[in-house]
Order: structure tokens, then sequence, then C-alpha cells
């Protein structure tokens, strides 16, 4: 069939959108940009091809009329492929890390280490299940993460036990984990943790009609998905493998974006990882007009993760808690190492962290307010964008700051946001070919 | 990279390189031959006057560009912030505070002479007072100025012309007699301005060939160049006038044969874009800056920075029968000293008369002369003209404020933004 794809390259994560024909969104993909676009883009879209199977592989259980059946079925299979994916993963990284044990550092050590590896793997593929049971909370969608973290709290322990020095094996961590992100899967593969995932759904006591399920998933996975036209955007673009004519500067496919998710859109605030952007689109998704943050990145999406690291907490958390304020601190810094020097501050002087942290959500959100001045100011309809606008507090601020200098507004927050500027890739690939 | 090339460069540039070459030698040899110098600025300058008096005209923002695109500005930035001047001060001037600290070494490698007098004949840009202050200072020498009103009303009044007459002979003429030991000679000075009127007139010609499509000319990068004699020490000259004769030559070839502008790179063979830009360019990154235009196929037809030195296109010439009257005029046309709504009038009519997509603005941050007020006039051009504009912001000469990610990332957006709005909904990928 042919598949229309838009890849973001963002200096954080890399994320991509799959489209058919009819411009319906069949699958997304997300990964870490690392400091290799190329498998960036490649991983990411990868990423949207699995997703669009299970879109596809969705809509042939209902289909068969099977829809209600079918959503607890997908589920289960979305969570299970997710961990079959995570332990063909950790093999690699198992066998890569085999490979690191050797070298002057490692002499004489090399069985000791092996045996440690080994223990360390074999723990971590038994909590595999539980990482990807049922209602299980993961910080993070990415293996690097989750493996990772995991890795290093039972390397700890097992190098303890073993009188061996962590750093070793950490340092063999390290070299591995570099490989095995650059390391692609093939469509084979992913077929094949299709179907080993499927096998352990059904074999879990479903109630459905195996055989039937079965056929339909190998349908879904005979259907061929050709790249008919792929848009690059975003700061990696140049580095994508294709012709200029498939690159488009991200305002404008934030703004397409913005303009597909919500027609009625005519301001777009975009909150990345290293730009704000404030863009205006006519009614049509066409940009009018934008304004960026120049020569200094305060302010952006970068500036939280700092702050995370500060406080040491995940990014995720910064904004429940700053949800919990009493009152906002008032922080004047958006440089990002200012902030954290006002922190610090701040916490020195006995200011709670919760409102402090309102306060940091609210000086980000002031400069965006600043650049959306420089741009022409809020218009009816208002969508906010990026990986910014899952953060509750951030959102909180921003509203109250529009209704205060604009008046009420419709503010559109899309939940896929962060894949805004994909879809607008993926809409311009839809309309070079059509 | 790109950089590392050797540029494409026509007659006329070599011409000109060794015009500057030559007066770069005659400044530095000024202890052997005996002659006076004169520091001095570009927007205001009287060279005609100067040359009465056979001075030498040393231009130091001229010598601050010359620093920035020869990479050495950078460094001569942090001497003169180690001197205690502030990160915020216009760059120009640090450029050349550090240069003095350095040994103030001139382009051809001999030192700089110290000047015999600082002429600040332009205030229309107020840091120009405080760097001669510091010159001043350094050089212990004598400084003549002569005050400039603002066009605050848009206009010029004879009580202003009358004015500036006034200190022209009260307070310049006297002083360059007094240093050089001259009499002044009115006729010399309208002996002069009669060569200056001609190479004006050759100069609008060739800026206006930008009408042209293709335009032969980029009237921002490439005009930096045709500026450059009459902007500086040649006003006057026959030197300028015989360049603007070999330029408008390779030019009008250009034309005929429909080809684009020279770029560093050779010619520039696709116009996509016609672009008119307000505000200096930046010259730390000067050709990797242009590049991003001539990539993308964008040409600059008209520019507020090719007229720092005279609005000649506006209809202005060095006058020989009025010959102080024109110099006053001249000092109080310059464009940073018309008030913000005629400066929208000019880019407006540039939009217009030159057939431009966008007007784009390149943000000056060290020069407020400049920056003040040009978000919004963008806004009322862009409200007066349906065309949409752009915002970047860029240094003068501090490689420090110059990101060519971020610069890059918002050209390519701002023509690709044109180039959608050019096609419209149907076909906008």
């Amino acid at each position: 069939m042919r598949c229309f794809i838009g890849i973001d390259l963002g200096s954080t994560t890399t994320k991509s959108v799959l489209m058919d024909e009819n411009m319906k969104v069949l699958g997304r993909g997300i990964t870490g940009s690392r400091s290799n676009y190329d498998i960036a883009a490649a991983v990411t879209k990868q990423e949207a091809k699995i997703g669009t199977r299970f879109t596809l592989f969705r809509d042939r259980l209902a289909s068969n009329g099977k829809a209600q059946d079918a959503e607890h079925l997908i589920s289960d299979l979305e969570r299970t492929f997710r961990l079959e994916q995570f332990l063909y993963m950790l093999s690699e990284l198992e066998s890569t890390c085999d490979g690191f044990v050797s070298g002057p550092r490692v002499v004489g050590k090399e069985s000791i280490i092996r045996e440690a590896l080994d223990t360390v793997f074999k723990n971590l593929r038994s909590e595999a299940i539980g990482i990807y049971g049922p209602n299980a909370a993961r910080k993070s969608d990415f293996f690097r993460d989750i493996a990772g973290s995991r890795y290093m709290a039972l390397a700890e322990d097992v190098a303890k036990k073993a009188d061996l020095n962590f750093d070793l094996l950490v340092n063999i961590y390290d070299k591995s984990i570099n490989e095995i992100e650059n390391r692609m899967s093939s469509d084979d593969d992913v077929s094949k943790w299709f179907v080993k995932a499927l096998d352990r759904v059904l074999a879990d006591g479903s109630t459905l009609n195996k055989e039937n399920i079965t056929s339909a998933m190998n349908d879904t996975l005979s259907i061929p998905l050709d790249e008919t036209y792929v848009v690059g955007t975003g700061y990696g673009r140049v580095r994508l493998p294709f012709p200029k004519e498939h690159i488009r500067s991200e305002i404008l496919c934030h703004g397409l974006g913005a303009h597909m998710m919500f027609p009625g859109t005519r301001t777009v605030l975009d909150i990345g990882g290293q730009d704000t952007k404030g863009i205006q689109v006519d009614e049509n998704g066409i940009v009018e007009n934008f304004q960026m943050n120049d020569r200094c990145a305060a302010g952006c999406g970068r500036y939280l993760g700092y702050i995370a690291n500060e406080m040491n907490m995940g990014l995720h958390e910064l904004g429940p808690m700053a949800m919990k304020a009493n009152k906002v601190s008032r922080i004047n810094s958006t440089c990002t190492v200012f902030a954290g020097a006002e922190l610090r501050d701040r916490l020195s002087l006995g200011e709670k962290r919760e409102d402090i942290l309102a306060g940091l959500h609210r000086a980000i959100i002031l400069r965006a307010m600043s650049i959306l001045s420089r741009a022409g100011g809020i218009r009816d309809e208002f969508t906010f964008t990026g990986g910014v606008a899952k953060n509750e507090a951030a959102v909180r601020e921003l509203n109250k700051l529009v209704e205060e200098n604009y008046g009420k507004l419709k503010i559109n927050i899309d939940p896929d946001s962060i894949y805004t500027g994909a879809l607008g890739g993926a809409t311009f690939a839809h309309r070079a070919c059509n | 990279m790109s950089a590392e090339k050797e540029a494409v460069k026509d007659e006329s540039m070599l011409l000109q390189k060794a015009m500057i070459s030559r007066n770069y030698d005659a400044i530095t040899s000024k202890h052997e031959t005996g002659r006076k110098v004169v520091s001095t600025f570009v927007p205001g300058n009287l060279n005609e006057l100067v040359m009465c008096f056979d001075m030498l005209n040393n231009l130091p923002e001229i010598n601050a560009i010359q620093a920035g695109m020869r990479k050495l500005s950078g460094g001569y930035i942090m001497e003169a912030e180690k001197g205690g001047h502030s990160e915020d001060v216009c760059t120009y001037v640090k450029a050349d505070i550090g240069q003095m600290a350095r040994g103030n070494i001139a382009p051809n490698g001999k030192p700089f002479p110290d000047p015999d007098i600082l002429l600040l004949s332009y205030t229309g840009c107020y840091t120009f007072m405080k760097w001669f202050e510091l010159l001043r200072e350094q050089y212990k020498c004598p400084t003549v100025m002569v005050h400039v009103p603002y066009q605050g009303d848009g206009h010029t009044t004879q009580n202003m012309r009358d004015y500036i007459v006034k200190q022209l002979k009260e307070e310049v003429i006297p002083t360059f007699e007094r240093i050089s030991g001259k009499k002044f000679d009115i006729d010399l000075l309208r002996e002069l301005m009669t060569r200056s009127a001609k190479a004006e007139d050759d100069l609008v010609w060739v800026i206006e060939t930008a009408k042209h499509k293709p335009s032969p000319i980029d009237a921002y990068f490439g005009a930096v160049y045709y500026v450059g004699p009459i902007f500086s020490a040649f006003r006057g000259t026959q030197e300028a006038v015989d360049y603007y004769k070999v330029l408008k030559k390779e030019i009008q070839y250009r034309i005929d044969n429909k080809m684009g502008p020279i770029t560093p790179e050779g010619e520039m063979k696709e116009q996509k874009y016609r672009i008119v830009v307000e505000g200096p360019p930046n010259w730390t990154n000067y050709r990797e800056f242009w590049k991003m235009f001539y990539d993308e196929g964008a040409v600059v037809v008209a520019s507020s920075y090719s007229k720092v030195g005279g609005t000649y296109d506006m209809g202005f010439r060095h006058d020989p029968k009025n010959p102080l009257e024109s110099l006053a005029d001249y000092c109080l046309g310059c464009y940073t000293n018309r008030n913000l709504p005629t400066r929208v009038d000019i880019l407006e009519k540039y939009i217009n008369d030159y057939e431009a997509d966008g007007l784009l603005t390149n943000s000056i941050k060290s020069c407020n002369s400049f920056s003040a007020g040009q978000l919004m006039m963008m806004r009322e051009v862009e409200k007066r003209t349906g065309k949409p504009g752009a915002f970047i912001e860029t240094d003068l000469v501090d490689p420090r404020y110059f990101s060519a990610a971020n610069v890059k990332n918002r050209l390519e957006s701002y023509f690709q933004m044109i180039e959608q709005k050019r096609r419209g909904v149907k076909s906008a990928a």
C-alpha cells in the first residue's frame, strides 16, 4: 500500500508519522535522536510502521465484527510485542557485551566478568516480564533508558558480591549500548516479534478464535508498506538520506501539523527541546509569520531537563510537583544555568520545591509569551505543541497568561502534540503525490 | 568547506581591492610623505572636504569590517573587553579599540599612524560620539564635531541645513586649515563634487539594475562592494569614476546575457526569491551567510544597508553649485537619520519597485541606531505590501553572536514560507 511518511528530527527525539492515501494516520514512531540522525530516522520510521501494523490489524479484526474483544487483545498484544522486542534487544546487548570482555583492563578477570554479566542479564530477562506486565508503569519507552537503569542497578549489586570493579561493567555496557542503538531492526525481525507476541497472548487462554486471529495477523504482516514519499524536517533534516525537495522547514511542518490536528488554528506555540516557536497560520495551515528564540535557547524544553537533573527528579515529575504549589516563586532568569543558581538560592532560603518549580514553569511561559508577541500575538484558536505541552504546570501558566493578555481563547492541546512536526511532514508528503 | 576555497572575483572587485590597498599604504606611510590623516565615519563622511586639504581619510568602521572579514575581530573584541568595555557595546567600537591595543596593525601589515584629527560629521548614531570620545582619549588629537539634527518629522528644514553649514564654516574648515596648513579652496571642492555626482549617478544605475529579472546583482552582499568607493575614501576621486565605468560594463554584460550575480562560488544561476533586506550584514561569517541565500536561490534586490553612506537612489547628489549646502543635505539624509515612518516608506517602495517577495530584517544585537523599531517597521511593511517578513538576529563583527544553524534554519523556513504562500494551498507541498 502507498504510505506517506513525515520524519521530524528534533534535538532530543526523532518522531515520525505514517499516513495512508486518505490521510488517515496509521502509525507513529519516536526514538531518541542520539548523535546519529540517519539511524534515528530509520528507527523511528520502523516504529511508525510497527504502529501501522497494529492499526491495520485492529481494522482487520474490527471488520470481522470483533471490535470489542479485539481492543483487549490489541492492548495485550502491544505490551507483549514490546516485551518481545525488548528481549530480542537484550540478547543482542548481551552478546555485544560479551564481545567487549577483552583488553588489558580485564586480563585475568574474563571468566568472573562473564559470570557477572550472565547473572545481570538473567535477572534482566526475568524482570522484563514484570516491566511489560499489565498496568506496569514505565518511566521511558526507550530501550536505552529501561535496560540501562536496570543494568546499572543489577550490575552494582553483582559487582559488589563478586568483588569486581563496578566501573568495568559500566564501561562494557556503555560501549555495547552505543553499538546496539545504532543497529536497525529489519522487517523480518518485526514480523517475528508480532508472531511471537501473538502466540504469547493467545497462549494465555484468550477466548477468541485463534485461527481467525492468526490469519488476520498473517494478512496484516503480508501487506507491503511502500514508502511512497518521505518528508523530513527538524534540525537533523539535512542529514536525511533523501533529496532536497523532500525536506521542509520545521516551521512549515509545525504550522501544517497544528492545522491538521485543529483546523481552526491561527496561532501555534511550539516549545521543543532547543527552541521555542511562535507561528501564525492561515485557514489552510499556510504559515504567515513566525518568530523563534535566537542566539540563546533560554526557556526551552531542555531547561526543564536541566532543572529535573538539578533536583534529582524525573522530567515527567516536574509538572505534577509544580501543580501542588500554593504560591509561585518569582524566578526571573530563563537562562538554564542561572535558573539552576536561582533554584539553589531559593531552596537555601527555605522556599518549597513545588513553589519554586511553579515559578520555573511560569518563567518558561513568560519567555514564550514574549516570542509570541514578536510573532504578532495570539489569535483564536491557539494550539500548543511540542514536548512541553504535555506538562500540566506549563499548560496552567499558559492558560493564565493567555487569558490575562488576550482574553478567553480556545486553546488546543493534542495528547500526541509531540508528533505535530512529523504530521505536517507526512501531510506535505501526501500533497506532493496527490 | 567553501570558506577555504578562493572566491570568484570580478575585475571591478580586483580594482577596488587595489584602490583600498593604495589608500592603506598612503595612510601607513604618512610619516614618510608628511600627509595628514583624518579619522572619520562612513555615514556623513565629508571626503571631498578632506581631500581639499590633501588629507587622507581613515575609517575605523571600515577597519572593523576588514578585521571581521579577516577573522581578527573576535580577538580584538576580547582585548577591548579586557580593557573594561562591556559585552553590549557596539562591536565596531570594541574591534577598533582592541585593534589599537594589539598594535593597531593595518591590513597591509604596517601599523596605523595616529590620526592628526578626528572628524565626527554625523551624530545620527549616538555611539559614534562616545567612540570618538574614547579615541580622543587615546590619541590626544584635535576633534571636530558636526552636530546633525535628526529628521524627527520626516523631513529636513532650511534651519537644519543652515545649522550644519554654519558648523562647517565656523568649526570644520578653520580646524582643517589649521591642521593641514592649507587654505580652503571652494573651487576645488566644486571640482571634486562634480566627480562625486558622476560616480553617484553610476552607483544608482548599478543599484537599480536589480529591477531586472533575473537580477544581475545582489543588492546586499554584492552591493557592499559596489558602494565601497563612494562610501569610503574615494568619493570625489577619478579612481571612483573609473571604477564605476568598469563595474557598469560588467553588469551590462550580465544583463545582456541574462546572467545572475557573481557569488564567491561563481554565477548564481537560479533566482527563486527576490528579497529586500533591512539592516547591516554580519561580517564575521559573511560568505557563509551569503551562501545561505544563494544556495536557496534567494537574491537580494534592494537593501537599506547599501544606503548608509548616502541615499542616492532617492535623488540626492553632491551639488557643485551649492557645495557646503549639499554636504549638509548629505549628512542630514543618511539612512539612520531618517525617522521610522520614512524608513517604512523606503522599504515599502523597495518591495514594490523591485517586485520583491518579502522583507528580511537582519537585526544587529549591538547596533541600536539600526535595530530600534525594526520589528514594528517590518510589521508595517508586511501590512502595507501583503508580502511576508522575517526577522533574524546576528551581529556586526562579534563572531560569538552568529549562530549559523539558527540563522540558516530561519532563512530556509522563510524562503519555504514564501514558496508556500506563492503556490497557495492546492499545491502547498
